[in-house]
């Protein structure tokens, strides 16, 4: 087992080369540059100024020059610094605004499966019930209805109309003068509408899921064979039924690894959350190089380490996958 | 992302833009009475929204509104635009331009102090002066800078500098903010030094705190040299959603902000609302227009382009893209200020008119499509995506252009594809953009025909010899009578030429808490006051004491 985590380990360094050096002439390539944003269409900005800013980041070199750089300053694990004008270290940037989409994702996913398990093996249990076609109304109109448009009637709903929470920010503007009990009231009330329509758009797939992998399940002989030992139904259910349902729900977990950092841009930006999302597609408008590697590296390598964790979880779980 | 102008034409940058979030006009309903007595009173905090987050606090290389807006409070330049747009005195008491227009002595304010306690001197301009030009600092506004010959610091409050030749838009850019050297000379790239987080100013208000994509918050500053602000707080905001913005302003969570046409007609006309706000409406500093590439076959023919300008219906366009919170432009300048000329040649909305001309012009009707030498009327529209305005704009043109016989294709391309591929490069038939006003009427880039070349910004290639000797002149003077002869004649010439079609100018439209009193709207907007603005004692709303 050992082994084998080390082997994969070892891979992931060609690997994130390789995504790396993909995503670095992608970039490149894109129309528009850094300096665009300060430049294009500005009278003040003459063919020389326009040089002289190139030559500031190194963009005057030629494309292997840029990258070799980029790569070694890498293998220091150092990100660089962002080509925004405040300039800082890529790093900081990223650290600054994963907290607070770690907390949301971590949240909302905790909400998906703590609501679609249930949900999806209670509907595949008692299949064609009302519980069943009601739940599955609800997960279709979930799937249709656009979050973002959600997010604005509850907005209007509990922040205008009723005032019980509010409506955007992860804080109060008096939050410094709180206590420690009173800033995590404050936090929760910011947090529970984002929280809610970020696991909401998850709910729908996930129970679903549940719901067919039982169902899966259940047809089994095993299932049969408990139910026949005489087992009453709750441990057949619960004991030898879910327990494998749940199985591939860990390739899932391990796939969402790296959308725990990831953020999202419309979540964040309607509720005006200052998270990951919105710094990548801040460093994606304006052509922030270095903030864009960066982003784009540590999501390459959770998805790699979401897939070995899969992957190891997977065996853990299951002896003939170990033995195979 | 931004507000539905490009931001362009940069003049005395953090000045301009803090004067364009504002602007005059009057309030459309007046707060309720109130049994409160109506005396300034020092306290309080503003919550402003923001679209964008500040990306540092030095103008000189940062490129963004946001970050220009909050700069404003902090920084002082040696000039400003008053609230007439007129270039005033801001950390300069006064100046006086030699005789020759050459030189300019500016005469600094004594008893200015640093946020820090330093005082402010001759010096610090002499220093800002130099990072502006120098190659370490990543700025995109060196140029104006640059044409400085020659740079004096002869006692601490006297700054003079020369040119090789008069320069009348170099004015202002003295409105650059002033830097303090004491905290900047041992950092060689000014984007890089503390300052650039955590500024230290000699302006209104004083920096407290910076939480990326979060806000931004000041306090009044007691020794401001013009007095201390009533306000004493102010908190920007960055909420990237505009409808979310609305919210908050609705729930309290924002005090003002800047509405859009349908917010503005639709959404605030009610009982309510008007309890709790005051809307304001002028006219903002920009335009749009349909601009021609001239060297397109089709479009080389004035008569084919005056006709465009004829089958425009720009009443159809205000009302249907603004909601009527606007008005027709006829030229590049901002209607009521002292360059714009009003007596230029206009094209009312003449369909028939239109189709004589392109008659005239040697296109003959065929099928309801206009045809000459066999070749139908037919060429594609460039825009810049995610401009809800300029597709709307896009698609009322069409409709107005199909009824003379053109046919008209819509393209949006994203906003940096469209400036690299298609603007830089020509390669375009006509285009939907608008430019921003700036006070200073100098437009040489836009209009001179040496600025044609690539990524230069006479993108359509207007030449006309006449045109490029006034713009020269008008940039060689520092007489404002000799100014206006000149820009009003390149504003005719522009009108009879059309190499674009001028469309409209919007209305700007800000709204504000009616607890706040002492607005008062002018042609620069609302804000140039903003340090005279206060909350009566017994409306205020947050217990700030300074």
């Amino acid at each position: 087992m050992l082994r084998y985590i080390a082997r994969r380990l070892l891979l992931t360094v060609p690997l994130l080369v390789g995504i790396s050096l993909v995503s670095f002439l992608m970039m490149h390539m894109a129309p528009g540059g850094p300096i665009g944003a300060g430049t294009d269409l500005n009278p003040k900005a003459t063919a020389e100024s326009r040089a002289r800013l190139k030559a500031y980041y190194g963009l005057d070199q030629p494309l292997h020059v840029q990258y070799g750089r980029w790569l070694g300053r890498m293998a220091t694990l150092d990100f660089g610094d962002s080509f925004s004008p405040d300039g800082r270290p890529v790093a900081e940037k990223i650290k600054e605004r994963i907290p607070i989409t770690l907390t949301i994702n971590v949240l909302s996913m905790g909400l998906i499966f703590l609501v679609a398990i249930p949900v999806g093996v209670y509907s595949a249990v008692r299949r064609g019930s009302l519980f069943d076609r009601i739940s599955t109304v609800a997960v279709f109109t979930g799937f249709a209805i656009p979050t973002f448009w959600l997010a604005l009637l509850l907005m209007i709903l509990f922040g205008v109309k009723l005032g019980w929470l509010p409506i955007s920010g992860i804080s109060s503007m008096d939050y410094g003068s709180f206590g420690t009990l009173g800033k995590i009231a404050d936090r929760a009330r910011h947090l529970l509408l984002p929280v809610l329509l970020a696991g909401f758009g998850g709910l729908a797939g996930m129970s679903r899921y549940m719901r067919s992998n039982m169902l899966e399940v259940i047809r089994q002989d095993y299932v049969a064979t408990a139910r026949a030992k005489g087992l009453p139904e709750g441990t057949v259910v619960f004991r030898h039924a879910m327990r494998n349902a749940l199985l591939p729900v860990i390739t899932i977990l391990g796939l969402s690894v790296p959308d725990l950092l990831g953020g999202s841009v419309i979540f964040e930006t309607i509720f005006a959350i200052p998270g990951m999302g919105q710094l990548f597609y801040q460093g994606v408008m304006s052509r922030d190089y270095p903030l864009i590697m960066g982003i784009l590296t540590i999501g390459a390598f959770l998805t790699l380490l979401g897939n070995l964790l899969a992957d190891v979880g997977y065996a853990l779980a299951d002896p003939r996958i170990r033995q195979g | 992302m931004r507000a539905p102008l490009r931001r362009v034409v940069f003049p005395s940058i953090a000045l301009f833009l803090l004067l364009a979030a504002c602007g005059g006009g009057k309030p459309e309903s007046a707060g309720k009475g109130t049994s409160v007595p109506d005396v300034p009173a020092y306290g309080d905090a503003i919550v402003e929204g923001s679209i964008g987050d500040v990306s540092g606090f030095l103008a000189a290389v940062t490129t963004d509104a946001s970050s220009h807006e909050a700069a404003g409070y902090i920084f002082n330049g040696l000039v400003r635009y008053d609230k007439d747009l007129k270039l005033e005195g801001e950390l300069a008491e006064s100046w006086e331009i030699s005789p020759d227009g050459k030189r300019i002595t500016f005469h600094l304010r004594k008893g200015v102090k640093w946020h820090d306690g330093t005082p402010f001197t001759s010096d610090d301009v002499m220093f800002t002066y130099r990072r502006m030009i120098d190659p370490r600092t990543p700025t995109a506004y060196g140029e104006d800078f640059k044409q400085v010959k020659r740079a004096a610091a002869p006692d601490p409050y006297t700054f003079v500098v020369e040119y090789a030749r008069p320069f009348a838009p170099a004015l202002a850019s003295w409105g650059m903010h002033v830097l303090p050297k004491h905290l900047l000379e041992n950092h060689p790239d000014i984007s890089k030094s503390p300052l650039n987080k955590n500024p230290v100013g000699t302006g209104p208000y004083r920096f407290v705190e910076w939480k990326t994509g979060e806000k931004v918050v000041f306090d009044a500053n007691p020794d401001y040299f013009e007095g201390r602000p009533y306000i004493a707080r102010v908190i920007t905001r960055v909420i990237p959603d505009q409808a979310t913005m609305f919210l908050e302003l609705k729930s309290g969570g924002v005090d003002t902000m800047v509405l859009t046409p349908p917010q503005y007609v639709r959404q605030t006309d009610t009982a309510e609302f008007r309890k709790s706000f005051n809307k304001y409406k002028y006219t903002s500093s920009g335009y749009t227009y349909l601009g021609f590439r001239l060297s397109h076959p089709f479009f080389k023919d004035r008569r084919v382009r005056q006709a465009i300008a004829h089958a425009a219906d720009k009443k159809a366009l205000i009302d249907g893209v603004l909601l009527g919170l606007g008005q027709e432009a006829t030229g590049p300048y901002k209607p009521g200020t002292w360059a714009y000329n009003p007596n230029v040649r206009k094209y009312p909305h003449d369909p028939v008119r239109a189709k004589a001309l392109l008659a005239e012009a040697g296109w003959k009707e065929k099928d309801g499509v206009l045809v000459k030498d066999g070749q139908p009327f037919e060429f594609t529209v460039l825009t810049n995506a995610g401009n809800d305005a300029r597709a709307k704009t896009a698609a009322i043109l069409q409709q107005n252009l199909a009824e003379v016989g053109i046919r008209m294709k819509i393209r949006t391309v994203e906003w940096a594809a469209f400036i690299n591929e298609f603007i830089d490069k020509r390669k375009f038939d006509a285009v939907i953009l608008g430019w921003n006003i700036t006070p200073d009427p100098d437009q040489f880039d836009i209009w001179h025909s040496s600025k044609t070349g690539p990524k230069e910004l006479n993108h359509v290639g207007f030449a006309n010899p006449e045109v490029d000797r006034l713009l020269d002149e008008g940039r060689r003077t520092f007489d404002l009578e000799m100014r206006k002869k000149a820009y009003f004649r390149i504003q005719e010439i522009l009108a009879e030429e059309q190499p674009y079609v001028f469309l409209y100018v919007p209305e700007a439209l800000p709204v504000v808490h009616n607890r706040f009193h002492g607005i008062v709207p002018a042609p620069a907007g609302i804000t140039y006051n903003f340090i005279k603005w206060y909350v009566p004692a017994g409306l205020q709303k947050h217990r700030v004491q300074p």
